[in-house]
């Protein structure tokens, strides 16, 4: 894959190829496309001078770090204790029917990925989801099914 | 509330018209008193540990190193916490002149900010703050600069040591302490890390003095801290209230009428009932917190609160330690297996001995504070857990 590589390349230009490095390039190539593949890992191990198994073994420790195909939207609902009292298995139940998935699935589109994390640090305004790195808080089932929806249009333009 | 014994307080979120005079009129003072000031000031670190700030940065600044650091922790990740990311949204010049005072007194030339993953929504606009603050302390002459760093989505990563790991590119494992951050921290180099909380109070310390700080709160506690309050309550959010409070002044403020128990300190922390109300006070005497409070109404049920502690430090506990690994496994399992009648009630006390052993034999705070939430749950509502 051409494109990757330059990715990469790119950014071992820009953290450089300490180990130090390792996270900030990691994360940024998850930001790019979502997750990270065997290829991705062994050239940044080889940029690096580290074992495969090494940056493996670093990523598959971060949950944010997935290591699996991720669609290009990822919505992660919080299932933490605030919550879980505000009711995050309703929003999760309607998450599920709208987008016809289950929580750990991605759609057939590739567009979106369902899963669920651990507090977020809205225990105040719950519940509440990140899609990518976006916050949307005091949700309902409706607003939920909304947000997703406008995720949705954004895709066909 | 004219009726309420809280005393809330304005420091933290208050604005400063020119943040950077406080930077200024600080660093004519030389870094020794600085240090001693903060230690005369009774800070304690407000990331839930409660160390001498004052204390730590002196430990620091008397390594004989020519590379030492800064850290600002803010991972935020203990639930029920949510002040530090108000505290990055709303002030962080303040959070930037505490990270370039340690820096100052202790020695360090690099000071970083840990931001974890789920914050990074906030990454654009504080690395553009970042920058700006980095070129007045430029224009100082002070050879000290600020760096962003971001978590994955690691709960443990905000232990401190864990948190150097994952700096350095590893899995977030914590190290054995002893040596200390101070001694050996990340990159191996004498090491300051503070929460973010912590930070701004530096700030503010110097901005209003030492003795203004000193009257508020207790011997034990002094000052005010800024409180995250959720759960069953008609007024959630952030508010800095004085330290050494009764948690049942508390619930009168915070509570919706029907409170029957308190969890304070996160889900690492401690449950109180509605007995123990009146003879609890929230501060480093009584209960320490790093500013989560959980409020629970009678129709909750314990063994849904625990379950889902549980559930959360099976998934967070890094599992390089047995103790912690399995035993969070089994205490997860037991309080399952009691509910369906397949052991009987006497086996809690089994599983409370193990979350003691937990506490003796783990590697880290996170294994450490199971026995925590899972002893004061545990006992205080028996009959929730087992039928
Ligand atoms: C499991 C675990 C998680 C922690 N998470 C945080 C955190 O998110 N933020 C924080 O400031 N301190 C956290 N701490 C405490 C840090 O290890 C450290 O004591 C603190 O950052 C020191 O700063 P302070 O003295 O200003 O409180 C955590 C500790 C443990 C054991
Ligand atoms: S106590 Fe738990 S989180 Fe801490 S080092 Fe051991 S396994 Fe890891």
């Amino acid at each position: 894959m051409q494109e990757p590589n330059e990715l990469i390349k790119n950014l071992v230009e820009k953290h450089g190829r300490t180990r130090n490095a390792l996270m900030p390039i990691l994360q940024d190539i998850v930001a790019a496309k979502q997750y990270l593949d065997p290829s991705d890992i062994a050239m940044v191990a080889e940029e690096l001078d580290l074992s495969a198994a090494d940056v493996y073994g670093t990523a598959t420790f971060y949950t944010f770090l997935d290591t699996v195909p991720r669609g290009k939207n990822v919505i992660r609902v919080c299932k933490t204790i605030s919550c879980y009292m505000s009711g995050k298995d309703e929003i999760i139940n309607a998450l599920e029917k709208v987008l016809n998935i289950k929580v750990g699935e991605t759609t057939l589109d590739k567009q979106f990925t369902l899963l669920t994390a651990n507090c977020m640090g809205w225990c105040h305004k719950g519940p509440v989801m990140l899609i990518n790195d976006d916050v949307y808080h005091s949700l309902t089932p409706e607003t939920a099914i909304e947000i997703v929806q406008q995720y949705k249009e954004k895709s066909k333009n | 509330m004219d009726t309420s014994n809280l005393k809330k307080v304005d420091i933290i979120f208050s604005k400063v018209d020119n943040p950077l005079q406080i930077l200024d009129k600080a660093l004519q003072k030389s870094p020794d008193d600085i240090i001693n000031e903060i230690i005369d000031s009774g800070l304690k670190g407000r990331g839930g540990a409660g160390f001498p700030t004052g204390l730590k940065w002196k430990f620091t600044k008397n390594e004989d190193s020519d590379v030492k650091y800064v850290i600002c922790n803010a991972d935020e990740g203990e639930p029920g916490t949510f002040k530090d990311r108000q505290i990055i949204e709303e002030v962080p010049e303040k959070i930037f002149i505490g990270m370039a005072l340690a820096a100052y007194c202790i020695g360090a030339k690099e000071a970083y900010i840990y931001l974890r993953g789920e914050y990074n929504f906030l990454k654009k606009d504080l690395l553009s703050k970042m920058e700006k603050f980095n070129n007045e302390l430029k224009n100082r002459g002070l050879d000290i600069t600020l760096y962003l760093r971001s978590g994955s989505g690691a709960y443990i990563c905000g232990e401190e040591s864990a948190l150097f790991e994952s700096m350095e590119g590893k899995r977030g494992e914590p190290r054995n302490k002893p040596p200390y951050p101070t001694k050996v921290g990340y990159n191996n180099q004498p090491t300051s890390i503070n929460n973010v909380e912590t930070l701004v109070f530096v700030t503010m310390i110097q901005h209003l003095g030492v003795e203004e700080f000193k009257k508020l709160g207790t011997k034990d506690s002094r000052g005010s801290k800024v409180f995250s309050i959720s759960g069953d309550t008609p007024i959630p959010g952030i508010y800095e209230l004085e330290l050494g409070m009764k948690v049942s002044d508390f619930v009168r403020e915070f509570g919706d009428g029907d409170t029957k128990a308190v969890q304070i300190g996160g889900a690492s922390g401690f449950c109180v009932p509605r007995k123990n109300f009146e003879n609890t006070i929230i501060g480093f005497e009584g209960i320490p917190t790093g500013g989560s409070v959980m409020l629970f109404n009678s129709s909750r049920s314990m063994y849904n609160i625990l379950h889902n502690y549980l559930d959360f430090f099976v998934e967070e506990s890094c599992a390089q330690c047995t103790p912690c690994r399995a035993g969070l496994q089994q205490l997860l399992k037991g309080i399952e297996a009691i509910k369906r009648r397949e052991k009987p009630a006497s086996y809690l006390n089994e599983l409370i001995k193990l979350s003691q052993t937990m506490k003796m034999s783990s590697k880290c705070g996170l294994g450490q504070s199971i026995a925590n939430p899972f002893v004061s749950i545990v006992e205080n509502f028996k009959e929730e857990i087992i039928f």
